[in-house]
């Protein structure tokens, strides 16, 4: 029995091992090309472009677990960015109003998905896609087509691009956004494995049918995991409003499929049932850390987008075979 | 419960239907499939609602609105296609939506606790599993003990076992039913719902039959036959099917199968078939039966041997190859691998062969699909309303017959028939007898895998009895019985 759990153990760890050692490998690669590449100013630049394309994968993570998928967080995440405009711009409200605001929409927007897919039963790619386009034209409508800047509040930039950690140790500049990014790693990772939350997660994604006749409420869970994936996604929209100081809000479309390549890469199976939120976390550092990597070797941006797609299909391959060889 | 009536769109599935358990008894539930032993069943569990009746539990009328408080009530269901969570291990499975929580945490849960209670629970019913391991990496039949703990794991005064015994093999079978015995012995009542009559005599006190939604009787085991339940379940009468015709010692031989090596599955298999035979293959779940099949198909890479096919040595990498050489392949699950349930009749049968239909130009040729399809429909004897009919509609048999009129037509003449009464009804199962002696007759070869020894013994001319992955005996079907069968599936010395 003892050794059945090692080995039950080893196999979990050793998926988890070889993502490690891809990322460890691309970092070497880029170090030795380049010595531009690991300096501290390039690596927290790189952790902080992962950090809004996180976000987004943290909560499609959960989602994708329940063998759902869901496409509008790229462009749920802009309507929160403009929302979050909306409230401090155009309303005067204080800054804190304009965080909830746009992780509330957020919320909204992921509650609506869950009520869609679990009540009324469409599926959630299908679900999922209206939201994409409703969300992308509300942030056109409401902002007018236009940036909403915040210049009326110079605090709200603070929120991503200050530093806590700057105060504390002097010279050791970690933008606050990747300290946010951490926070909502841990949490996501707690929520997952720790909770009874993360526990219906896997339920329903190995066998709804199952957890249905074992008198779980699938319905109501799958309601709070898209919502829960609304408010990683509405924070998203608030780091990325705050970081460019401004509510984008043509920016967005196509963030969904980045984010999904992240979770994909990190081993989580788009059959639901299986996943980690650390490998979303080392799929999406893999994908920012290429970008980066790529651009300091100064790979046209256009080649770098070929050579994510080649990666997306390698990494999921390499994933089978392991699988295969189990 | 007492005069349960239940309605579905177009069909009055359950018709005043009565049936009673005691405490402490073993009540079998039979019928031929769509009798609507499952939809009873399904009303008891609170997954249907009832439409009219009364159930009556412990001397109270009670309402059951849904399987959660079925289970609070103490009513629990095994069911045939488990129903466990693949990807979550033992003990999560056995306490899904009823996790131990953390005292002060309640959304946080209590893993030290779940695996302590799984272990006395797996302990009290002697089943050696780990509470830790995931359930996709247990045999069938040890994710049935689990779902048996979890039944118990609610204190269970009734446990419903839907044909419990399909997917397990002898010795796995006389496992359950020590574990039945022990359930029955602590007051237990239990439901036993199964195609397998010779089961009954094993472990059933009382047997109530079922026919087309309505209630047929309840006979006492001990007072009654086996032939006069098929009598209450059929309401006609069934024959004896036996060989109809025997093969010539010098006919000639179709497939040979030599030194065939595969992993740890095949270690050295090698056999032949003849013209007009059908070769039986029993053993035990797991002795390795199908992976040889489905190596000869090409449906997986072989270490090493030869396949020789009427004395011309061929290779093959690909069913594709395999059906090139006259070899069909049917699966025992035939829902997944064997049709396409959810196209017609005629698209399921044409498919394979959908070059002998074209036309110039790559359109079809759609009346000569009709004739060609209508053609088998007589032969095979197929029921179904026309041939635009969904396959997923049709009975077991019938979907049986699509897959051999499908083979057929493709020019196979070796068919390899992997469990072929699997989840069929015994009038059904008749049917399906007749028509392998339908293909024997007409030239056909077959090798038949089978779990139920009276079925191999009575339809096979020999018998090839595997074990590990070995060929350990072969027995003329004149001279066989089932405990020659079993002890050379079992490696049994006596």
């Amino acid at each position: 029995m003892i050794s059945n759990n090692v080995r039950f153990i080893r196999r979990e760890n050793l998926r988890q091992l070889l993502m490690f050692a891809s990322l460890f490998l691309l970092f070497t690669f880029f170090s030795l090309a380049s010595p531009n590449f690991f300096t501290f100013e390039n690596v927290i630049a790189i952790i902080l472009a992962t950090c809004v394309n996180g976000m987004l994968a943290l909560g499609v993570t959960f989602i994708i677990i329940t063998g759902g998928i869901d496409l509008s967080i790229g462009t749920v995440m802009t309507l929160s960015a403009v929302m979050s405009g909306v409230f401090i711009t155009f309303w005067k409200l204080p800054v804190l109003f304009g965080v909830i605001g746009g992780i509330g929409t957020g919320i909204i927007c992921g509650l609506i998905n869950g009520l869609v897919v679990s009540k009324m039963k469409l599926p959630p790619f299908i679900a999922t896609l209206g939201m994409m386009m409703i969300a992308k034209g509300l942030a056109l409508v409401i902002s007018g087509c236009r940036p909403i800047y915040y210049s009326d509040a110079p605090t709200f930039n603070e929120i991503s691009m200050g530093s806590l950690i700057n105060k504390l140790i002097p010279n050791f500049d970690v933008p606050n956004a990747i300290l946010i990014f951490i926070f909502s790693v841990i949490i996501a990772h707690i929520l997952l494995t720790k909770t009874v939350l993360g526990r219906y997660d896997f339920a329903i994604g190995s066998n709804e049918e199952a957890a249905r006749l074992s008198g779980l409420n699938v319905d109501k869970w799958k309601t709070i995991i898209y919502a829960l994936c609304g408010m990683f996604v509405g924070m998203g929209g608030v780091m990325m409003a705050s970081r460019l100081n401004s509510a984008q809000p043509a920016l967005g479309q196509g963030y969904e499929l980045d984010a999904i390549a992240a979770v994909v890469i990190g081993g989580t199976s788009l059959r639901g049932g299986e996943g980690s939120i650390i490998g979303t976390v080392i799929g999406a550092l893999i994908m920012s850390t290429l970008t980066n990597g790529l651009r300091i070797l100064s790979v046209p941006q256009e080649w770098q987008i070929v050579v994510s797609g080649i990666i997306v299909i390698g990494a999921v391959y390499l994933d089978i075979l392991r699988r295969g060889r189990e | 419960m007492e005069g349960i009536e239940k309605r579905f769109p177009g069909v009055h599935a359950l018709k005043n239907v009565n049936f009673e358990l005691k405490p402490g008894e073993v009540h079998a539930l039979v019928g031929e499939n769509g009798a609507g032993k499952s939809t009873l069943m399904k009303v008891l569990t609170g997954v249907y609602k009832k439409d009219g009746g009364r159930i009556i539990y412990k001397g109270k009328e009670v309402d059951i609105p849904n399987p959660r408080v079925a289970q609070e009530m103490g009513i629990s269901i095994v069911y045939q296609d488990l129903n466990l969570m693949p990807h979550l291990t033992v003990a999560q499975n056995i306490f899904i939506g009823r996790e131990p929580r953390r005292k002060k945490f309640l959304f946080f849960l209590d893993e030290d606790e779940i695996n302590r209670k799984t272990k006395e629970l797996l302990n009290m019913l002697h089943m050696k599993i780990d509470p830790d391991i995931k359930v996709s990496n247990l045999t069938i039949g040890k994710q049935q003990m689990v779902e048996i703990a979890k039944a118990l794991s609610f204190n269970s005064e009734v446990i419903i076992f839907d044909e419990p015994t399909a997917a397990l093999s002898e010795a796995e079978t006389e496992e359950l039913f020590n574990i039945i015995r022990k359930l029955k012995n602590q007051g237990i009542g239990i439901i036993y719902i199964s195609h397998r009559l010779e089961e009954l005599k094993k472990i059933a006190d009382r047997v109530t039959v079922m026919r087309d939604g309505q209630y047929i009787g309840t006979v006492n085991m001990n007072e009654t036959s086996l032939d006069e339940i098929i009598n209450m379940m059929v309401g006609r009468e069934i024959y004896e099917t036996l060989r109809e015709k025997e093969v010539e010692d010098d006919s000639e031989i179709v497939l040979e199968v030599r030194n065939l090596k595969r992993g740890k599955e095949i270690k050295d298999v090698s056999f032949k078939l003849r013209k007009g035979e059908i070769l039986g293959f029993a053993g035990l779940v797991g002795a390795g039966r199908t992976e040889v099949a489905r190596a000869i198909f090409g449906a997986d890479p072989i270490d090493s041997g030869e396949i020789y096919v009427k004395g011309k040595k061929i290779h093959i990498k690909s069913p594709s190859d395999a059906i090139k050489h006259g070899i069909a392949y049917l699966s025992e699950d035939r829902k997944r691998y064997g049709l396409m349930l959810d196209l017609d009749v005629k698209t399921n049968i044409i498919l394979p062969s959908i070059k002998e239909f074209l036309s110039y130009l790559g359109f079809i040729n759609s009346k000569k699909e009709d004739k060609v399809c209508n053609n088998y429909i007589d032969r095979l004897k197929i029921k179904t309303p026309s041939l635009k009919q969904k396959v997923k509609n049709l009975s077991g048999g019938n979907q049986q017959k699509i897959i051999v009129a499908k083979w057929l037509l493709r020019n196979c003449d070796i068919l390899i028939f992997d469990e072929p009464t699997r989840g069929i009804d015994v009038g059904a199962k008749n049917e399906i007898y007749k028509l392998l002696n339908e293909l024997v007759k007409e030239g056909k070869s077959i090798i038949m895998i089978s779990s139920e020894l009276p079925e191999i013994i009575r339809m096979s001319h020999r018998i090839i009895v595997m074990y590990e992955g070995r060929i350990t005996a072969e027995i003329s079907g004149k001279t066989a019985t089932e405990e020659i069968i079993m002890k050379y599936a079992t490696m049994y010395e006596s």
